[in-house]
């Protein structure tokens, strides 16, 4: 029996029956009858965001603390394109979302009708896939494939695009179970030979390591469970990239730290020296790699990833393992079982000083201060009086990102929401809503930059209204860090427009829209201000003053190699002798 | 921050000054893409292969099953062996996709193009072109006393050098189709 709805019915019809509970949007001319549908409802909470890429954000928190697909709704013209950046975040780190976008009547398309945007044609690049839906029957189908295609293989945006005439037209409905998903099907177990040749190159590699990233995560609690089952049964180190932060767990005995242009000098160390390089889920981003022709060169690589196009796109791969992360990694651990758990023991125990040599350079060594909150030391005492409890943290991009990643201890995965790929500025504030609306009881952090967080800060007003008591932990230098350490380092220190002229006084501003203020200035009083902040029931801002002129250290500046990192000055003035900070 | 040793204000180093050298020699391929027909698809591909910065020498598209809407799209490319692989790996993961065949390492396979050529001449010239036409098999489907309309079908090589004898006997306008290509045998 197939039921007869309006196209706006069938739309929340579709969205409960799978298993969606909440959305994050913002009305508009060609979504009204759909709004119309949800206010007679009480099965799906709809969040009023202040601004459409604001509902994309909030919709990726929900989906990478929660693994489930984030849901957003946004009218034709403005409200789609507001949404595209948001989108373009989500496809770069393999964010599953489904965005409901209206649309001008369909016989109105393409007569340049008021609020007409071509959506589809728009997010045709930075959506999985997207659909236009000129006829209500089609419309259930549509969404149920949709969220096939969101969720499924390596997941990422899509986007359904429906004219306002075909959510007012009644048609079929269909439910999941009867519809027709198409033919994508990724493929989920991989080569057997493959695995095989990973298994014999993990038995006999002096020198392995596992390289880590978001795919890991995206597979499922069971892969990173595997992971770390693999990873202490074999003994091999382990380091990950920004996205795949908590799929072993920062405590974890063989856990080097993260890689890359801000990763710690063991981890890329032994990126750059091992022989047998296990690259998990993690697809040899620029920030990861360095100079291409340099990275790695003495090792096989090995590339586990469920996307094809990412094996051999930037660096060659010697055992290409196609399939998820999670039955690919179930079939290494149990042919490696089967095999009798061998691994080179007096190989690895050499390879374990090596990193031991490494480690004692101690690299996130900074020089703290009794005048001036440092920015490493902030986020060192954030992680010491939030570690153990129910915690996510999201961040926005750039310095404070980098040190969040290198100074708090992820030790689950889904909890670090962070904008890797496409690096949004303004992505971390409305990830904190969608977060905080997926666990309304846990803590919820917004590690922060001063210009990140103002391009986003709209958002004070959602996190009010839906009394969400987010904490957005400000990190302010009164500079956006990140552009100014590069034009230090490699722009002859002309500081051109890096410098906020004219920032807001946070802690009034946080009390306008009705949220708490805390402003804090002195290391002695971080403390308090921090306890302070976490007692409170409520959205918080914290505004942090940090040393305005502080650089993120070790850093590979680009197109260098992973053994050329620089040092901050704490860590090169007594670990590194004779040549500097330039490593070797 | 001499101590650091970066030169003062070099930009040397850019931020995207991490393009790897490819020494490899670029190839020419035939890809054969079976995809839904439905809209926006060729948009799609098309979109892919701007927006990544691969070459088309040729595309032809249109629907080959109308029960199962499907259609074939021919695409002849070129670029490194590095690059022909990423560019079916990208092509295949395209949700409208079904398969992506290389034509040119799956065995032999026949290229076919067509082309329409209008020569206008008359004399000498006019009686040359016919008998030109005549050896290449070209048919002549328009016909006025002072121009032929030729079609001619083959490999792109073939309509190639009847476009280079036909250009001094009066050549005035070109339309070709772009490759179809099958694989040869079962």
């Amino acid at each position: 029996m197939t039921e007869q709805m309006t196209g706006a019915k069938i739309v929340v019809q579709a969205l409960k029956d799978q298993g969606v509970e909440v959305i994050f949007g913002y009305p508009g001319g060609a979504v009204l009858p759909i709004y119309d549908e949800l206010f007679l409802q009480n099965d799906i909470r709809h969040v009023l965001v202040r601004h459409e890429q604001a509902a994309v954000h909030a919709a990726e928190g929900y989906a990478r603390s929660t693994g489930r697909p984030g849901v957003v709704l946004v009218t034709s013209g403005p409200g789609a394109t507001n949404a595209v950046t948001g989108i373009t975040d989500a496809l770069m780190d393999s964010v599953p979302v489904v965005v409901l976008s209206g649309q001008v009547p369909t016989f109105m398309i393409g007569t340049d009708a008021f609020q007409e945007a071509d959506t589809v044609g728009i997010t045709r690049p930075c959506t999985k896939h997207n659909w236009l839906v000129k006829d209500t029957d089609r419309l259930a189908d549509t969404i149920h494939r949709a969220f096939h295609v969101a969720s499924s293989g390596r997941p990422g945006p899509v986007l359904i695009d429906i004219p306002k005439d075909v959510q007012f037209a009644t048609g079929r409905y269909v439910p999941p179970q009867r519809a027709d998903l198409g033919h994508y099907r990724p493929r989920l177990k991989g080569d057997i030979d493959q695995i095989t040749r990973l298994v014999e190159l993990i038995e006999t590699a002096e020198k392995p390591i596992f390289y880590t990233g978001g795919g890991v995560i995206n597979s499922g609690p069971a892969a990173a469970q595997l992971l770390r089952e693999l990873v202490d049964a074999t003994g091999i180190p382990i380091t990950s990239t920004l996205m795949g932060l908590g799929a072993y767990p920062a405590s974890g005995k063989n856990w080097l730290g993260m890689l890359g242009m801000h990763g710690l000098y063991e981890a890329n160390m032994a990126m750059h020296d091992c022989d047998l390089m296990i690259a998990v889920g993690a697809r040899f981003d620029d920030r990861i790699t360095g100079r291409i022709q340099d990275f790695s060169p003495g090792s096989i690589k090995a590339h586990i990833d469920i996307d094809p196009s990412s094996i051999n796109k930037v660096v060659h791969t010697e055992v290409p393992i196609i399939g998820d992360v999670g039955h690919v990694l179930e079939d290494v651990l149990k042919i490696w079982k089967a095999r009798g758990r061998k691994v080179n023991r007096e190989g690895l125990a050499r390879w374990w000083e090596q990193i031991d040599k490494w480690r004692k350079v101690d690299c996130l060594r900074y020089r703290n201060s009794d005048g001036v909150i440092k920015p490493q030391y902030a986020l060192e005492r954030l992680e010491a009086l939030t570690a153990g409890r129910d915690r996510y943290i999201t961040t926005e991009v750039g310095q404070h990102q980098m040190w969040a990643a290198q100074f708090m201890k992820f030790e689950e995965p889904n909890r670090l929401m962070t904008s890797g790929g496409l690096g949004t500025m303004g992505y971390g504030f409305p990830a904190s809503i969608g977060v905080q609306m997926a666990h309304p009881d846990a803590l919820v952090i917004n590690v922060a930059g001063e210009a990140s967080w103002l391009m986003n800060m709209q958002e004070l007003g959602t996190a009010v209204q839906y009394r969400l008591p987010v904490k957005q932990f400000i990190l302010n230098n009164e500079r956006l860090g990140m552009v100014r350490q590069w034009q230090q380092l490699l722009h002859g220190e002309r500081y051109s427009a890096s410098w906020s002229e004219a920032l807001p006084d946070f802690v009034r501003l946080a009390e306008a829209f009705g949220a708490k203020g805390i402003r804090v200035d002195k290391p002695g009083d971080l403390d308090a201000a921090i306890e302070e902040m976490i007692a409170h029931d409520g959205p918080v801002v914290v505004d942090v003053l940090v040393e305005k002129h502080e650089n993120c250290f070790p850093m590979i500046p680009s197109g260098e190699p992973h053994n050329r990192m620089l040092l901050g000055d704490a860590a090169a003035t007594d670990a590194i002798r004779g040549d500097g900070q330039v490593m070797v | 921050m001499s101590a650091l040793r970066i030169k003062k204000g070099s930009s040397r180093k850019s931020a995207y000054d991490l393009r790897p050298a490819f020494d490899d020699v670029e190839e020419r391929h035939t890809l054969a893409v079976i995809v839904d027909n439905e809209p926006g698809v060729l948009a799609r591909v098309i979109g892919l292969f701007s927006g990544r910065g691969y070459n088309i020498e040729s595309l032809t598209v249109a629907e080959v099953d109308h029960t199962g809407h499907r259609s074939r799209i021919t695409i002849v490319t070129t670029g490194t062996p590095k690059v022909i692989e990423q560019i079916k790996a990208q092509l295949g993961r395209l949700i409208p996709v079904y398969e992506v065949h290389d034509l040119t390492v799956e065995g032999p396979a026949v290229e076919r193009e067509l082309g329409l050529f209008k020569v206008v001449s008359t004399g000498e010239k006019r009686v040359e072109a016919l008998r030109l036409a005549d050896i290449f098999r070209a048919n002549v489907v328009d016909s006025t006393l002072e121009s032929f309309i030729f079609e001619i079908t083959g490999s792109p090589e073939k309509i190639d050098a009847f476009a280079d004898l036909m250009r001094p006997l009066g050549l005035s306008e070109v339309a070709r189709t772009g490759v179809a290509a099958i694989a040869r045998g079962t």
